[in-house]
């Protein structure tokens, strides 16, 4: 419990350090924002239109896909961990687990779902 | 205990009786110990950002045969100091239609998932909290730096910002799983998801057991870091420097201390896991030694990162993907399983038997998948015709057809 | 009041006052945020309970991987991020009346079996290599461990067949 009152106060500084220096530079830097400056950046063109990104799917199947391995892995840290006191079935039933996932991991490949197109 | 053996240990002590002596309950000394030691780790830390911000432009610059910085100060050592300054004193420029609040959390959220990683490197031995679960912890505070970049390209309000950020939160997420995967083999080596455990485990440096799954890790961590030559995503002339277009000022420079202090903190990361941290010659009997010795392997893998920033072309960013999902992960899925079957076997074994088996283990991959890399790119080849014209180079694909190759001319 | 109730009923404040917003706001992408902050509140809930491998398993799943998934679908299919209707609905006071309902029932339920006076039993240092033990050994969790990779794979297989229907359709 000491360990995560350490890590927890620590996170609270790892927030504050950078909103320190947001705050410095908000205060020590002028402030005269007019139209043109605080215009949309567009390479120096108008901008057209909303802003929105035309749906790819493949943005949607890489985090989808990367959803799946991080749970399996969560699983397998435990595993890991306990590793050394596991007799030899405790080894199989893991490396089938991984074998799985691997079978996973080569469906998407053969579906076309890992293509950057 | 000398302040020689246990610096910090004594320094602590001092300090808490002299708290306690003012008057000041046990929780709240810890309280304020743990703010104090948490305060000089974070400073340390940032000031260290600006010595590596020159380092590291020198360093590309004699890369690049060019001096680097050397007017302001000796050296180049003030430039820095004199970019932070200038830095500071620009006007912060929030674009028309951003989404306030959020604009402002995105860069502090990358940069406190940089800074969170700190508090569970084990600097120096018997100093510092143990956390149980620190290597797992190391994953979780990368999600954040991953909220930051899709809140910022969200709240500039700006169709490229937005583009870039969602794909380098892509890049950033398809990188993520090999280095999960390479960090569960020094966890199941030491038997422990604890940093400081997996450090005192290493009486054999895990490199020698494991450089594939160390080559792995610090691949994939440059790889999340978005730097060269994975540095597709924030490149000027591909999409005007992504996500961070929109940020002027003190928030840009909130990003770029961030995206150094990540490269160093890989390094440092990476020492622990795979180069022994803190262990060295003559580190148990003076912790400090030990702190100058992982400081010292931090710097080396840092230095690596940034020879190979500056000698490598950027990839393709579909070539990206498929070196992560197609390449990377399938090949840390086969070492883990076969880690997990030989140490099943070589464990009970000494420390230098069990560390060469699996140094042979990894080599036969190695070459194993060097080969099989080779043979794929035969067949690859093969595929495509190479036509040579008199004079020239052979080329992959037929040259169109010239005029006099015409059909309807010939014919007639 | 100790410290540890201090920090509990903080972070039980903070926890349920964002999941208040997350229903509330009108705003997609601050709904998504108010999750974030909702979950990591659980993760410290999980932290106070000693069980630590929970808390980052919960960060590093639901803020690093579900909430990033979510985001990205909210940020590329909304053109509009807000709300416009009303935020209630027609039927809202008997909705009202069942969620009250609920929640007395669920408070009596706690109070009758005793949830709440029950001693946190210690948990042990060797808490996840335990975890690690029981979730391969055959009087364990052994099943469940096979089947939760089978779910896993039937999950991805179900994912890229949809996308893939609409990526060529």
């Amino acid at each position: 419990m000491n360990a995560w009152l350490y890590v927890g106060i620590f996170i609270a500084l790892s927030l504050f350090f950078p909103a320190l220096l947001a705050v410095l530079g908000l205060i020590l830097g002028p402030r005269r924002p007019n139209p043109i400056k605080t215009d949309t950046y567009e390479c120096g063109l108008e901008t057209v239109g909303e802003t929105w990104v035309q749906f790819k799917v493949q943005y949607y199947l890489f985090a989808l896909v990367f959803l799946i391995f991080d749970v399996e892995v969560v699983f397998l840290y435990p595993w890991a961990v306990a590793y050394h006191a596991l007799p030899l079935y405790g080894v199989i039933e893991g490396v089938i687990f991984v074998v799985m996932l691997a079978a996973a991991l080569v469906y998407a490949w053969r579906k076309g779902a890992l293509e950057w197109s | 205990m000398g302040i020689l053996s246990q610096p910090i240990g004594v320094i602590a002590e001092w300090l808490r009786n002299l708290l306690l002596g003012w008057g000041l309950s046990q929780g709240l000394t810890t309280v304020l110990l743990y703010l104090l030691g948490g305060a000089v780790v974070a400073i340390l830390v940032q000031t260290w950002v600006i010595f590596l911000i020159w380092y590291e432009r020198k360093l590309i610059g004699r890369i690049q045969d060019r001096l680097g910085p050397n007017r302001v100060g000796p050296y180049g050592l003030l430039q820095p100091f004199a970019d932070f300054i200038k830095i500071m004193t620009k006007e912060v420029i929030v674009p028309s239609g951003a989404d306030k609040p959020l604009y402002f959390w995105g860069p502090i959220l990358m940069d406190a998932g940089v800074l969170m990683l700190w508090a569970v490197i084990p600097l120096m031995p018997m100093v510092g909290m143990d956390l149980n679960v620190a290597a797992l912890y190391t994953i979780a505070v990368g999600g954040f730096a991953t909220l930051g970049i899709l809140l910022s390209g969200w709240s500039s309000n700006n169709k490229f910002a937005l583009v870039s950020a969602i794909r380098t939160v892509a890049q950033m997420v398809s990188y993520e799983v090999p280095t999960v995967l390479a960090l569960l083999i020094p966890v199941l080596l030491a038997g422990t998801m604890s940093l400081h455990g997996i450090v005192a485990a290493q009486h054999v440096w895990y490199i020698v057991f494991a450089p594939l799954a160390f080559l792995i890790y610090f691949v994939a961590s440059v790889a999340e870091n978005g730097r060269s030559p994975f540095d597709l995503m924030e490149a000027e002339s591909e999409i005007v420097a992504g996500f961070h277009i929109e940020y002027s000022g003190m928030v840009f420079a909130i990003f770029y201390v961030a995206d150094f202090l990540h490269a160093f903190t890989i390094g440092a990361l990476a020492a622990v896991l795979f180069l022994g941290g803190w262990r060295g010659p003559g580190a148990e009997s003076f912790p400090l030694l030990g702190f100058v010795y992982l400081w010292i392997k931090a710097f080396a893998v840092y230095f690596v990162g940034v020879w190979v920033r500056g000698t490598v072309p950027r990839v393709r960013v579909d070539q990206l993907m498929n070196f992560s999902w197609k390449f990377l992960t399938p090949l840390a899925l086969i070492l883990l399983v076969l880690t997990a079957v030989l140490d099943h076997f070589v464990f009970g074994l000494g420390a230098w038997t069990r560390a060469l088996s699996h140094l042979l283990m990894n080599i036969v991959v190695a070459v194993a998948v060097l080969r099989y890399l080779e043979h794929h790119e035969k067949v690859r080849a093969s595929r495509r015709p190479m036509v040579a014209q008199p004079g020239q180079y052979p080329v992959a694909r037929p040259p169109r057809p010239t005029v006099a190759e015409n059909p309807t001319e010939a014919a007639s | 009041m100790t410290a540890m109730q201090i920090i509990f009923l903080l972070t039980a404040v903070v926890t349920l006052v964002s999941a208040l917003r997350v229903v509330t706001t009108p705003n997609m992408i601050h709904a998504a945020l108010w999750l974030v902050t909702t979950l990591v509140g659980v993760a410290v809930l999980y932290v106070l309970l000693s069980a630590s491998f929970l808390a980052v398993a919960q960060v590093v799943i639901y803020v690093g991987a579900i909430a990033i998934l979510m985001m990205f679908v909210i940020m590329l299919t909304r053109r509009e991020m807000r709300d416009r209707g009303p935020q209630t609905g027609k039927q809202w006071p008997w909705a009202a009346v069942l969620a009250v309902l609920l929640f007395g029932g669920l408070v009596w339920m706690v109070q009758s079996v005793g949830l709440a006076a029950a001693p946190v039993g210690e948990v042990p240092q060797t808490a996840i290599a335990d975890l690690g033990k029981a979730l391969v050994s055959p009087n364990g969790f052994v099943i469940p461990f096979e089947v939760a990779s089978v779910l896993l794979l039937a999950a991805l297989i179900g994912a890229v067949y949809v996308a893939w229907t609409r990526r060529h359709s």
